[in-house]
């Protein structure tokens, strides 16, 4: 069912993290091949992969790098988004803790796809010791002479802002700036890091890329669903009784990630709700697990792929304390820099503080439906649309439990 | 040109121009904070919301560039809607202190709000509360509690002063602004900070709680602090004379002009308007008596001057003019000195301490008018008049406006050279260590109290009108010296200074074809080259020669 693993079949392996593991387990062999590939050869096999961006926002990877414009003179990068910060996501860490060579070869052949010669990769300040990892490897990596012939990298470590992980913001945060997002357009791949076109691809998005140049991009395709290619990694937590990094199929449903992969629901085995994508994503009642996970899936069920991080919760669960917590996360993790966003965050966060202290306004609940809509759209990057989804959800999904406090 | 409709009304604009100024060429005003053209687009405040034809949802006006054919409205529906939710968003955390704050009259949160508001407030939790009446340098303080956070101050330290003081710090609605730590707010142009803010937020610390704005009238006009000219507005306070401490000019504030000082004026130029309400300031004419001055009447002031002049032989008299007096005043001077065959002129006086100077606005020659001087014809040896002087070559030295105990010149010979003449003149707005020296003393009005002209060292000639009557019998310098020159036998002059402004024109041919009408409000940019001296002067009248060459930064004494 979850058939063959691509990103954490290297996860066992104790030393996988070195240059000469990675070797052993048939690594940097995509790379030679792709070297002497066109360019826009490589774009085209994965646009024929249906490889889509993992880090959330699901864009078609191909796409994305055919945006940089033609022709172009000048510097092209490529910035690695190893910034991840979604609560309940967690699948970036392993890769870059456990199989750092796999990013540093799919680095190398995006780097080739849109021309560049110059990567960045922005890590997570919070995450040590998938830092040491990766930068050790890219020591080796450059020893080895992987690295320095016509692509260079440079790892920083961000200071711990979620909103570093949008990329516009990542890119702020990379020139020296704060991390605030960046009006669009112009969009980064004309105009990004530093002034130049700039590609931002996820951590998980680009270890893909190695499987892909070695075993084709129809291959790919044919792992996933009409309109996403291959697995991906799901980070479960909460209440389930193997809490874990999974790899599987984006075709396969939320039960069987909860119920055969993660060993099913724990606590008092009644499942409650799920949230199928990062804390961002919309809620999913227990009648609603028998979507596909892959990004069209999820959203016709009215919530989002994200970032893959699965979060359950069984009936023990208050929801409105956990819109609680997340209406706090995104009161204090908002940037700051536009007014909607901003000023409705905390607003938002002190009405449900005020709900679950037993201090509600019968008023409130519709008050935070319409200023999450009025909000919703209005905003520079996607940060307040994305704390909508709980907002919304968690509300219309379980409005009883959020009156029965006010009452 | 893409040519676009907005609200129906088709408009062709720049390629380039977002739609914020788009709308404004239609005369459609969309609302807006963190907008501003001087600045880069934040696109922060999200209130500059407009509906696009066939876009699936309301954008954001300034950071979209007009493009053929777009269809822009900006009151539909979920326009509306749109600016009503910005609106409460932007008070969801402003204090209601609009009673107190300073800001009152100004404010365009209160503006918006009065326009677009939802009315019904629903927030009904604790604010969140920051620091209020911080000093921001010497002439801002900080509200961070009504800060929208615009970043309007913080892209102009960046971006136009370059120096960088302010930033945004904490997240969400923690956010404030303040300067970097261990960074003064230092830059010249500072008061513009002030002027920027669309809120309450940063407040003059010299005009806050002075006086209420409504109350203040305004006039057109330039700032005299440099040779740069940029455009004002003078705010006087008429209507409550018991506020602002009795100051009568509440405040200068930049008037835009693409072609000189843009939105911007520096510092210096702002808060130097002090000497007008100065203790300082002339208000009769004097007269040199045993032991002091003591004031004395116009026409008893004119009729003594107008015969000392007559009685004196031109080579006895010497004049020292001020690149500080107005073009009409210049003139004046220049006919009644063509007049009179006197030709011992200048007016190029080297202060104490070089002018400072940047790359913005700020000029090292800190006189609005040396141009003016230049091309009129003023132009001539100080040192060497203050030299023949002390030599007791001089018989009568009228000095304008200087102080010469200010200038790069050592005291002694200053000195030496005012006390040697028999009769001393001096005319000017405040009194000085030069003035306290003078037999007669005639009190000249300030630029803000007539009108006039100034030439910026671009040779732009620019219009100041009057903001306030003149302080006690102030007059000013074409008046005094059409008085004189009526005594003298001339013809009237001019009763105005727009009539003096005309013969200037006339006879000058740099400023041929000028006229107040003409100028209008930005100015008007002549030949800057100027003319010899001589060659203006034998037009303004027969017989006077004006000697070649600029004053010398020398020491009269060498």
């Amino acid at each position: 069912m979850t058939g063959e693993k691509l990103l954490s079949r290297r996860f066992g392996r104790a030393d996988a993290h070195t240059l000469a593991a990675y070797r052993e387990d048939g690594g940097y062999t995509a790379w030679p091949k792709a070297r002497s590939l066109d360019p826009a050869a490589i774009t085209e096999e994965v646009k024929k992969s249906n490889l889509r961006g993992l880090g959330g926002a699901g864009f078609p990877t191909g796409v994305k790098w055919s945006f940089i414009p033609k022709g172009h003179a000048g510097p092209v990068y490529l910035v690695v988004n190893a910034d991840e910060g979604e609560p309940g996501t967690f699948k970036d860490r392993y890769l870059l803790e456990r199989d750092p060579h796999a990013l540093i070869e799919g680095m190398l052949i995006a780097a080739r796809a849109v021309r560049s010669e110059k990567a960045f990769v922005y890590i997570r300040g919070e995450y040590v010791e998938p830092w040491r990892r990766f930068a050790g490897a890219v020591r080796e990596a450059y020893e080895a002479d992987y690295l320095g012939h016509g692509i260079d990298v440079v790892v920083h470590r961000g200071a711990g802002a979620y909103i570093c992980g949008e990329e516009t913001g990542l890119i702020s945060s990379l020139e020296g700036k704060k991390g605030w997002p960046k009006l669009k357009p112009p969009f980064p791949a004309i105009k990004g890091a530093f002034g130049a076109p700039t590609i931002v691809n996820n951590v998980e998005t680009l270890c893909h890329l190695p499987h892909i140049v070695n075993r084709g991009g129809e291959w790919f395709a044919g792992l996933g669903t009409k309109t996403q290619g291959g697995t991906r990694l799901y980070s479960v937590s909460g209440r389930v009784k193997r809490p874990a990094v999974y790899e599987a199929s984006v075709a396969i449903t939320l039960r069987q990630l909860i119920y055969d992969l993660a060993g099913g629901v724990t606590g008092n085995g009644r499942l409650k709700a799920v949230v199928p994508g990062g804390s961002s994503a919309a809620i999913l009642k227990a009648d609603e697990i028998d979507v596909t996970m892959d990004v069209d899936g999820l959203r016709n069920a009215g919530t989002m792929a994200g970032s893959a991080g699965v979060i359950v919760m069984d009936e023990t669960a208050s929801i409105p304390e956990a819109l609680m917590v997340l209406a706090r996360f995104y009161a204090h993790e908002s940037c700051g820099q536009c007014t909607p966003c901003r000023e409705s965050t905390g607003w938002i966060y002190r009405m449900t503080e005020r709900i679950v202290e037993g201090r509600g306004r019968k008023e409130d609940l519709d008050t935070i439906l319409d200023v999450s809509r009025r909000g919703a759209g209005t905003t520079i990057c996607a940060f307040f649309d994305g704390a909508v989804g709980p907002y919304i959800s968690y509300i219309e999904k379980f409005r009883d439990e959020f009156e029965a406090l006010i009452a | 040109m893409p040519r676009l409709t907005i609200n129906g009304q088709p408009v062709e604009v720049a390629p380039g121009t977002n739609l914020i100024e788009a709308a404004r060429a239609v005369g459609v005003d969309i609302p807006h904070y963190c907008y501003h053209p001087g600045l880069s687009i934040a696109g922060q405040c999200r209130l500059c919301m407009v509906d696009i034809d066939k876009a699936p949802r309301p954008t954001v006006a300034c950071n979209t560039v007009a493009a053929e054919g777009m269809v822009v409205m900006t009151e539909t529906p979920r326009v509306l809607e749109a600016r009503r939710s910005m609106m409460e968003f932007h008070l969801i955390n402003h204090p209601l202190d609009c009673p107190v704050c300073d800001q009152a009259g100004e404010c365009w949160l209160q503006i918006y709000y009065m326009k677009h508001g939802l009315y019904e407030p629903r927030m009904v939790d604790e604010k969140v509360h920051k620091p209020k009446a911080v000093p921001l340098g010497e002439h801002v303080v900080l509200d961070a509690e009504r800060c929208i956070l615009c970043s309007r101050c913080v892209r102009f330290c960046d971006e136009v002063t370059g120096t960088g003081e302010l930033g945004i710090f904490h997240r969400g609605d923690h956010s404030e602004v303040g300067l970097f730590p261990g960074r003064p707010l230092a830059n010249q142009y500072t008061g513009n900070l002030n002027d920027i803010c669309p809120v309450g937020a940063l407040t003059d610390r010299d005009f806050r709680f002075r006086v209420r704005v409504w109350y203040l009238d305004s006039a057109k006009s330039i700032c005299p602090g440099c040779a740069r000219g940029c455009n004002i507005d003078v705010h006087v306070n008429h209507r409550r004379p018991h506020h602002n401490e009795g100051r009568r000019v509440a405040r200068l504030k930049p008037r835009f002009n693409a072609e000189v000082n843009r939105w911007w004026m520096c510092d210096a130029g702002r808060y130097g308007f002090e000497f007008v309400d100065d203790a300082s300031r002339l208000d009769t004419p004097l007269r040199r008596q045993q032991g002091g001055q003591e004031p004395a009447g116009w026409d008893e002031a004119l009729a003594a001057v107008t015969d000392v002049l007559a009685s004196t032989a031109p080579d006895e008299i010497g004049v020292i003019a001020s690149p500080r007096m107005a073009n009409e005043d210049l003139f004046a001077l220049r006919r009644l000195l063509g007049r009179l065959g006197i030709h011992r002129v200048g007016f190029a006086v080297p202060p104490a301490a070089p002018g400072d100077e940047d790359a913005l606005l700020i000029r090292a020659d800190k006189n609005p008018n040396t141009r003016g001087a230049e091309l009129i014809g003023l132009d001539g040896d100080v040192v060497a008049i203050l030299k023949a002087a002390r030599d007791g070559r001089l018989r009568l030295l009228w000095v304008f406006a200087h102080d010469l105990f200010a200038s790069a010149w050592p005291d002694a010979p200053v000195r030496a050279a005012l006390t040697s003449v028999p009769t001393l003149i001096w005319s000017g707005t405040n009194a000085n260590a030069t003035s306290a020296l003078a037999y007669w003393v005639l009190p000249a009005a300030a630029w803000v109290e007539r009108d006039g002209t100034f030439t910026n060292f671009e040779g732009r000639v620019q219009r100041f009108r009057t903001a306030v009557a003149p302080l006690g019998e102030a007059r000013p310098e074409w008046d005094v010296i059409g008085r004189i020159s009526e005594m003298l036998g001339e013809p009237v002059q001019g009763t105005r200074a727009e009539h003096w402004f005309r013969a200037l024109a006339a006879a000058v041919p740099a400023f041929a074809g000028l006229t107040y009408q003409n100028l209008g409000d930005a100015g008007r940019t002549i030949r800057a080259r100027a003319l010899p001296a001589q060659s203006v002067l034998g037009e303004v009248s027969e017989g006077a020669v004006a000697p070649p060459g600029r004053a010398s930064d020398g020491a009269p004494s060498e």
